[in-house]
């Protein structure tokens, strides 16, 4: 373990083995698939070819009868909820109803001895459609006279007048663009188009899930959130949610796409039908094929700017196409045109329904589009002012008091001074290589806080268990750890961090929004000094001394005239002096900072091929106060690797029937580490005044900044500009040959 | 359906399990013999978390059907480390933070040690060429290659 990288701190800033890392290495971490329990039956799914489409039938006798088959569930098995409650949506993609809205959406499933007879019996359900027009794309969707993608879908946040393929409209709006256009100097308007891509972690959705003849429920699943597992299960079961208790399973990479469920209501039915444990997990032709793309979007923005560089209107339309029921994405890409001062705006989002896949969150969720679209434009600006990139961000970031898109001010952030640290980077300073370019982007996320609970109990030989309800995606154990280390002052691997079940912990929002160090870290410290107020009562105590004549020093009871009393010694004595030495808190986080990040790349085009190297890449983000540094450096590559995926190969490709013609992934093709090149990380700590360490959640903001990065680079190399994800050779070839 | 007596060599030890003829050894090493440090990730050879060792040769063990494992020698992640003592490749990862979500490094881990076996000093680029048969979306790869790049130290070190 290196020392800390934080003058301010003992453990806070240092790096050390994260406390699940050994079962990790040796293969004994349990994730949800190495669970089996006696006597389970796994299940097989029978999903609709078609993209839309009224199921006139099933007839599910023929695969009851089939060898090894112990229940048969369709919708049929599933109360109707009402479509204004905030489960309907899910309840519907679990298991489809009278209608397939998507190819891939569930229709009926089997449970059977083995996975080869639960196969067979699912082949064997015969069902009759009658076919629905499907719309496949945003445009189609948002044309007149477009048939209804979803008859169940109501426009939100504005006035609706029945069923609609608008899913949201937002508007955002300040000064006054068109004066504004009219007196810049100069102008740049374009439009650009991504594609559905998939968040692709790499462990299918699984769950264990064992109804006893009680009536409960237990589920072992592999999640963000079991608390939400439990409520959306229960709902979708018409169940009261303390019937099911949820136990996580170590979680294999989610990126906002484990925020929802799929598998647990349906294997409880079966398990509740059969009498048996159900254990339910996906193929990757599943996970592709049903589970949440983020969405494909088309922007267009048009930004108006004086001939020294002041960015003065920005007019934005941003749609997204958020797949078969409604989405949040278009609400929150609005939101997230923020990084520029911007005195005259005009935003208009728009989430719009498609019989593809419901989508779910991935990381930064719609930001990556608005993003794409803006950070082109400012560098097409800069090129035509013949400005440096970054200079001209500089000229025009926002800083703390400065409004947001939606016109709340900026808290404190950080964005010119990651501006500042790639301005003065080695990379940014050296020249750029023979035959290559180089790119600049940046991107932000606001984060979020919610609700968080923490117990942190001393155990009999001084050492601390610390115990949380926040599925650990990327190292929060470890986080959560050193803060309680810094609190308590004792070494971090005195410490045992725990993620518990929903019986064993307090409720606990799910693993999103960067939220776990920054909020159920504060649960965690705050449980800390109680506990350290605590020990100085017991020491003082111990000691025959007054409370307040109590310091705790590194560990250890401090009293003038008395030895030090370490952590130790006091458990020890704890039945003496009042009992367990055990606190707990929760708390419903306010003030999540927002994470800004610049990047900056080098890469060669291939004009003969149409294939974009990536030769060197740096990254510069806003962490607040890293708490392990090894883990936000993680954060920060790993979201700039799935962004240069974005950017360069991933896209949903379909036929004109609605069927994913690449699912799988061979096809689907996520970078593999001959793609990339190291990618250099500079921690920017501007701290977050509303947390007790100055923590901004890291999580999300690393995906942000890729695509635009890469494409301005692409520009300056070719002299093209890319407006299309993915820059996948043929289109670069394209573009390249219209010079 | 009728199953097949298959005997092999796990980790060092002879072991035998039934298997029918059309389950992937991948299913067999876990769900016969427990070993579970082998995941799915995509069951048709893209991702390399079921990567194993097959008489010292690197293969996905989701597309070896069971049978074939008669008489054969196998290494699974669990088979990595000597006892409590932690294979330098294991270490490194644990100490270069070359795991987040962990699910794809059992994969990674034997895969890195097929390819230190077989070339004990690897440059970057044959490392990461060496590793592109294994997906990661969580790191980035950055730590992983580096990982290894600091196991080869420690391995070469150890041999000198």
């Amino acid at each position: 373990m290196t020392a800390t990288e934080n003058p301010t701190y003992t453990w806070v800033g240092t790096r050390p083995i994260r406390h699940d890392g050994y079962d990790k290495v040796v293969g004994k971490a349990r994730f949800a698939a190495d669970l089996d329990l006696p006597g389970q039956l796994h299940t097989a799914y029978l999903r609709s070819p078609h993209p839309h489409a009224r199921i006139l039938s099933i007839d599910t006798d023929a695969a009851a009868a089939m060898p090894g088959v112990r229940a048969v569930v369709t919708g049929a098995d599933f109360p109707d909820l009402d479509p204004m409650n905030p489960n309907f949506d899910v309840s519907v993609n679990v298991m489809a109803r009278d209608v397939v809205l998507y190819n891939g959406h569930a229709i009926a499933a089997v449970a059977a001895s083995t996975r080869a007879e639960a196969r067979s019996a699912a082949a064997a359900i015969d069902v009759e459609y009658e076919l629905l027009p499907a719309i496949l794309s945003l445009d189609e969707s948002t044309a007149d006279d477009a048939p209804l993608v979803n008859e169940n879908n109501i426009t939100r946040f504005v006035e609706s007048d029945g069923p609609s393929n608008l899913a949201t409209v937002n508007v955002n709006e300040r000064g006054d663009v068109e004066a504004a256009f009219a007196d810049a100097d100069l102008v740049v308007e374009r439009e650009f188009e991504t594609a559905w891509v998939h968040q692709g972690y790499i462990e299918p959705h699984a769950c264990v899930v064992d109804v006893g003849p009680d009536g409960r429920a237990d589920i072992w699943a592999s999640s963000q959130g079991h608390f939400m597992v439990r409520a959306v299960t229960a709902a979708v079961l018409g169940w009261e949610p303390s019937r099911i208790k949820v136990t996580p399973a170590e979680i294999g990479g989610g990126f906002g796409g484990k925020t929802t469920i799929y598998l647990e209501p349906v294997a409880a039915r079966l398990s509740e039908k059969s009498g048996r444990p159900v254990k339910s997990v996906m193929s990757r032709d599943e996970v592709l094929r049903a589970t949440g793309p983020a969405p494909a979007a088309k922007v267009r923005v048009k930004i108006g700017a004086t001939s020294d560089g002041d960015l003065t209107a920005i007019e934005g339309w941003l749609g997204y196409a958020v797949g078969s029921a409604n989405d949040f994405a278009g609400l929150v890409g609005a939101m997230s045109v923020a990084s520029y001062k911007f005195p005259n705006l005009k935003l208009e989002a728009i989430g719009a329904l498609t019989n593809t896949p419901k989508t779910a969150a991935y990381r930064a969720p719609s930001a990556p589009h608005a993003a794409f679209a803006v950070e082109s434009v400012i560098d097409e600006i800069a090129q035509q002012l013949d400005l440096d990139p970054i200079e001209i961000r500089l000229r025009n970031a926002v800083v703390e008091g400065d409004p947001t898109a939606m016109g709340m001010p900026h808290p404190r952030i950080g964005f010119v001074e990651c501006l500042e640290a790639i301005r003065d980077s080695e990379h940014y300073r050296s020249p750029v290589p023979e035959g290559a370019a180089r790119g600049i982007g940046t991107g932000f996320w606001f984060n979020i806080g919610e609700q968080s609970s923490a117990t942190v109990n001393v155990n009999e030989d001084g050492t601390a268990t610390v115990i949380t309800g926040s599925p650990d995606i990327g190292g929060s154990r470890a986080s959560m750890a050193l803060m309680a280390a810094e609190e308590l002052g004792i070494d971090v691997y005195r410490i045992t961090p725990v993620v518990a079940g929903t019986e064993t912990v307090g409720f606990t929002d799910i693993t999103e929004g960067s939220r776990a160090t920054f909020a159920t870290g504060m649960a965690v410290v705050n449980a800390c000094r109680e506990l350290v107020e605590d020990l100085k009562a017991r020491a003082a105590t111990i000691l025959g001394v007054e409370a307040e004549a109590v310091d705790w020093v590194d560990g250890e009871a401090v009293a003038d005239g008395k030895d030090p009393l370490p952590l130790a010694a006091i458990a020890a004595k704890a039945k003496s002096t009042g009992g367990p030495l055990t606190e707990t808190a929760s708390l419903n986080a306010g003030g999540a900072g927002p994470s800004f990040a610049v990047h900056c790349c080098d890469l060669a085009v291939d004009e003969e091929t149409g294939h974009v190297e990536i030769l060197r890449y740096t990254t510069a983000q806003d962490a607040g106060t890293a708490i392990h540094p090894s883990y936000v450096e993680g954060q920060m590559q790993g979201g700039t690797a799935q962004g240069i995926g974005w950017a360069l190969n991933e896209e949903y490709v379909y036929d004109d029937e609605g069927a994913m013609q690449n699912a799988g992934f061979l096809d689907y093709r996520i970078p593999v580490a001959s793609d990339l090149p190291m990618i250099d990380t500079i921690i920017v700590e501007v701290p977050n005044p509303a947390h007790p360490y100055g923590v901004r959640g890291v999580g999300e903001t690393g995906i942000v900044p890729p695509m635009a990065t890469i494409a301005n680079a692409i520009t300056r190399a070719t002299s093209v500009r890319m407006t299309s994800l993915p820059m996948s050779p043929p289109k670069i070839l394209e573009r390249l040959g219209e010079r | 359906m009728s199953r097949t007596h298959v005997t092999c060599t796990v980790n060092g030890d002879e072991v035998d399990f039934l298997a029918a003829d059309d389950t992937s050894l991948l299913d067999a090493l876990r769900e016969e013999l427990g070993l579970t440090g082998a995941k799915e990730g995509c069951g048709t050879g893209d991702c390399g978390a079921c990567s194993i060792l097959l008489d010292g040769r690197l293969n996905c063990s989701c597309l070896v059907f069971a049978p074939e494992a008669e008489g054969r020698d196998i290494v699974t992640v669990e088979g990595l480390a000597d006892g409590d003592h932690l294979h330098p490749l294991q270490q490194a990862f644990l100490e270069g933070a070359a795991l987040q979500c962990g699910v794809c490094t059992p994969g990674f881990l034997v895969a890195a040690k097929a390819l230190l076996d077989e070339n004990p000093d690897p440059t970057e680029t044959e490392i990461r060429y060496g590793l592109a048969g294994n997906l990661c979306r969580c790191t980035g790869y950055d730590k992983i290659v580096r990982a290894v790049q600091e196991a080869a130290v420690q391995l070469n070190g150890a041999g000198k």
